[in-house]
């Protein structure tokens, strides 16, 4: 189910027609209308990425890092090859919004990218598709296929000297490769493993030249500010945190499904659209922007607006945008357990803290959740975790720490009990 | 070793990369690679990668063998060990688990009479858990041979879908 509520990137969508995701369908909704107007007024490229800046988009992917600046960081006139390249390599439990943009608004993306494209003076772009989205990969070579017959793409863009073309590039099921320098090292056809930074991808990217990675949302949020101005999306979230943002709401609600709303929306609304708690079971916690971002107790949620600088306040990130739900009935424990499991099976092992600690970390909420635990596990997790955070090549070692570090602090009961009494103080159901 | 169609389509993603750098189209090769074995193998061993093909593709590629192995054995959608007609894999990470991602693996489990990781004796199922697959909101979803994703799945809907796949 996918409900959409003042998108930017929705906007008019009816996601329940088949064709949503043509060309035609896009153009009839205003599509292609931002790189239209770029080319014919021979827009200067420091005047699109200004644009983009004022318009206060930052980053989907995570990071939240303002995407105008990102773009400033490109060699424009550097001579030789230059990438732009998407990241959709949508892999962070809980989030599920680049997904629907590929099923139902392809082209916003394809446009946003062409535009990135022009803006930072390159010919060639990527967009690298999650593993287990195949159909959704099928789908999006249709339209790259639609806008390259429509004179969107490829040589002499619309009658102008500009050229770009873009390809897919569909990986097979590595979480890492959603980091930005592994998904490089994969799109080059090697193991994904990430890179040491510096340097970064804008002066050593994709075949060591300067490249710009971007989340799908951020590419896709892009024909609106160019359209309809940097000003009308930045008014429409709220000041620092520009636009509107896709939330994937999932877990205990009656609705789960993406919501694109203005960043700023409270929670308690966001949690109404999607229809409430199910079954009518008490809120208990929240993690508010994918499984990396540390979990908050549901009483604290309920005071947050949805928006970057609310959810830090209270201890968290927006992360993704993924807005997982849990009613009273989980067992914190157990929930933990999963998601450390998560992180071990996908640690890609080039580094010792991070392969042998989130192997520690698993290992021992494991024993715990069965009732083995030992006095001093709480502990022992903190100095596992202070070994790893920081200490590695890419931040999957602190997105495996994020969650045990918040998880034992606001539930520490729970993992007390547990490890005193060798049962769990909640009778733990799933749903 | 492969047929022209599979070889017609790698041809197709190595265009997608500069001329120098067909290294970049090996994911895209063993993927079809492993799509003709998958629908040609009449055996769980048949219908995995093996080094033959995978040399094949590097060859194809011109790109040192262990290259292609490499990736074959780095990402977890290519099979590398015999797998049944039918690759089920269900998410049971955190936000499908609330939804009923454990459930619905447990369910099929019971149904098909084997655990999670196995291929049932007559090779015609497997059974593995999954990580996210960018889809919760859609739980619980399972991937049927890598690219098939079905969602809602409820015992029902995978009572349907199994008597659809016998
Ligand atoms: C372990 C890990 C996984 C990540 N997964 C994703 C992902 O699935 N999608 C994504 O857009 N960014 C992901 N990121 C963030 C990217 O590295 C990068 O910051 C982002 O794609 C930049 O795009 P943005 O500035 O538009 O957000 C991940 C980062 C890490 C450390
Ligand atoms: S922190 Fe973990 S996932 Fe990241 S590079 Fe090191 S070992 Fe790999
Ligand atoms: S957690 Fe199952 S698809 Fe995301």
């Amino acid at each position: 189910m996918a409900v959409f509520v003042n998108g930017v990137i929705f906007d008019g969508i009816d996601t329940s027609a088949q064709d949503c995701w043509k060309l035609e369908a896009y153009v009839a909704r205003g599509g292609y209308q931002a790189l239209r107007r770029i080319i014919e007024s021979k827009m200067a490229q420091e005047d699109v990425i200004a644009e983009v800046k004022n318009s206060g988009l930052r980053g989907r992917g995570g990071a939240g890092f303002p995407t105008g600046l990102k773009w400033s960081f490109m060699p424009r006139s550097f001579p030789g090859d230059k990438y732009v390249v998407c990241n959709t390599d949508e892999g962070e439990p809980g989030t599920f919004k680049d997904r629907d943009i590929l099923r139902f608004n392809p082209h916003a993306l394809i446009e946003g990218m062409i535009i990135a494209g022009y803006a930072m003076g390159t010919k060639a772009g990527y967009n690298y598709i999650h593993g287990e989205i195949f159909e959704e990969y099928e789908l999006f070579e249709a339209a790259l296929d639609e806008a390259r017959q429509a004179g969107f793409l490829g040589n002499n863009i619309l009658g102008s000297d500009f050229s770009f073309d873009l390809f897919a590039h569909h990986g097979y099921g590595a979480y890492i490769c959603g980091e930005e320098t592994a998904l490089l090292e994969s799109l080059e056809g090697k193991k994904g493993q990430p890179r040491f930074k510096p340097p970064f991808p804008a002066s050593f990217g994709l075949y060591g030249k300067p490249t710009t990675i971007n989340n799908t949302e951020s590419f896709a949020s892009v024909p609106f500010i160019i359209r309809d101005g940097a000003a009308k999306f930045l008014e429409a979230g709220k000041p620092n945190n520009g636009g509107t943002k896709l939330f994937s709401v999932s877990g205990h609600v009656n609705r789960p499904g993406n919501y694109e709303i203005p960043l700023g929306t409270p929670f308690s609304v966001l949690l109404e659209m999607a229809g409430g708690m199910r079954d009518g079971k008490k809120l208990k916690a929240v993690i508010p922007g994918g499984s990396s971002a540390p979990i908050l107790p549901g009483d604290v949620m309920m005071q947050c607006t949805m928006d970057y600088d609310s959810i830090a306040k209270a201890g968290s990130m927006l992360g993704s945008g993924a807005v997982i739900v849990m009613n009273e009935d989980v067992c914190m424990v157990k929930a933990l357990e999963r998601l450390a499991y998560f992180y071990h099976e996908e640690s890609c092992g080039q580094c010792t803290p991070c392969r042998e600690g989130t192997g520690w970390l698993y290992k021992v909420i494991h024993r715990i959740a069965q009732g083995e635990g030992r006095p001093g596990d709480l502990e022992l997790l903190d100095s596992v975790g202070n070994n790893m955070a920081g200490r590695t090549i890419c931040a999957l070692a602190d997105a495996a720490v994020f969650p045990v570090r918040s998880f034992t602090k606001h539930f520490r009961n729970e993992f007390e009990y547990l490890i005193e009494h060798k049962k769990p103080l909640v009778d733990h159901k799933w749903c | 070793m492969l047929s022209a169609q599979s070889l017609a389509a790698i041809d197709r993603e190595v265009a997608k990369y500069p001329a120098d750098q067909k290294r970049s189209a090996v994911m895209g090769a063993l993927r079809i690679a492993l799509v003709e074995r998958r629908e040609a193998g009449k055996t769980p061993e048949e219908r995995c990668l093996n080094t033959e093909v995978i040399e094949f593709v590097a060859n194809y590629l011109q790109i040192p063998p262990v290259a292609a192995y490499e990736v074959a054995t780095f990402y977890n959608m290519y099979d590398m060990k015999p797998v049944g007609q039918y690759k089920i894999t269900v998410c049971t990470n955190l936000p499908c688990a609330l939804s009923g991602g454990v459930n619905a693996a447990e369910y099929i489990s019971k149904k098909l009479g084997i655990a999670i990781g196995e291929t049932s004796a007559d090779g015609k199922y497997t059974l593995l858990e999954g990580e996210c697959m960018g889809a919760c909101g859609d739980a619980p979803v399972l991937l049927v041979n890598n690219h098939k994703m079905c969602s809602f799945m409820t015992p029902e809907a995978i009572d349907k879908k199994l008597a659809e796949l016998n």
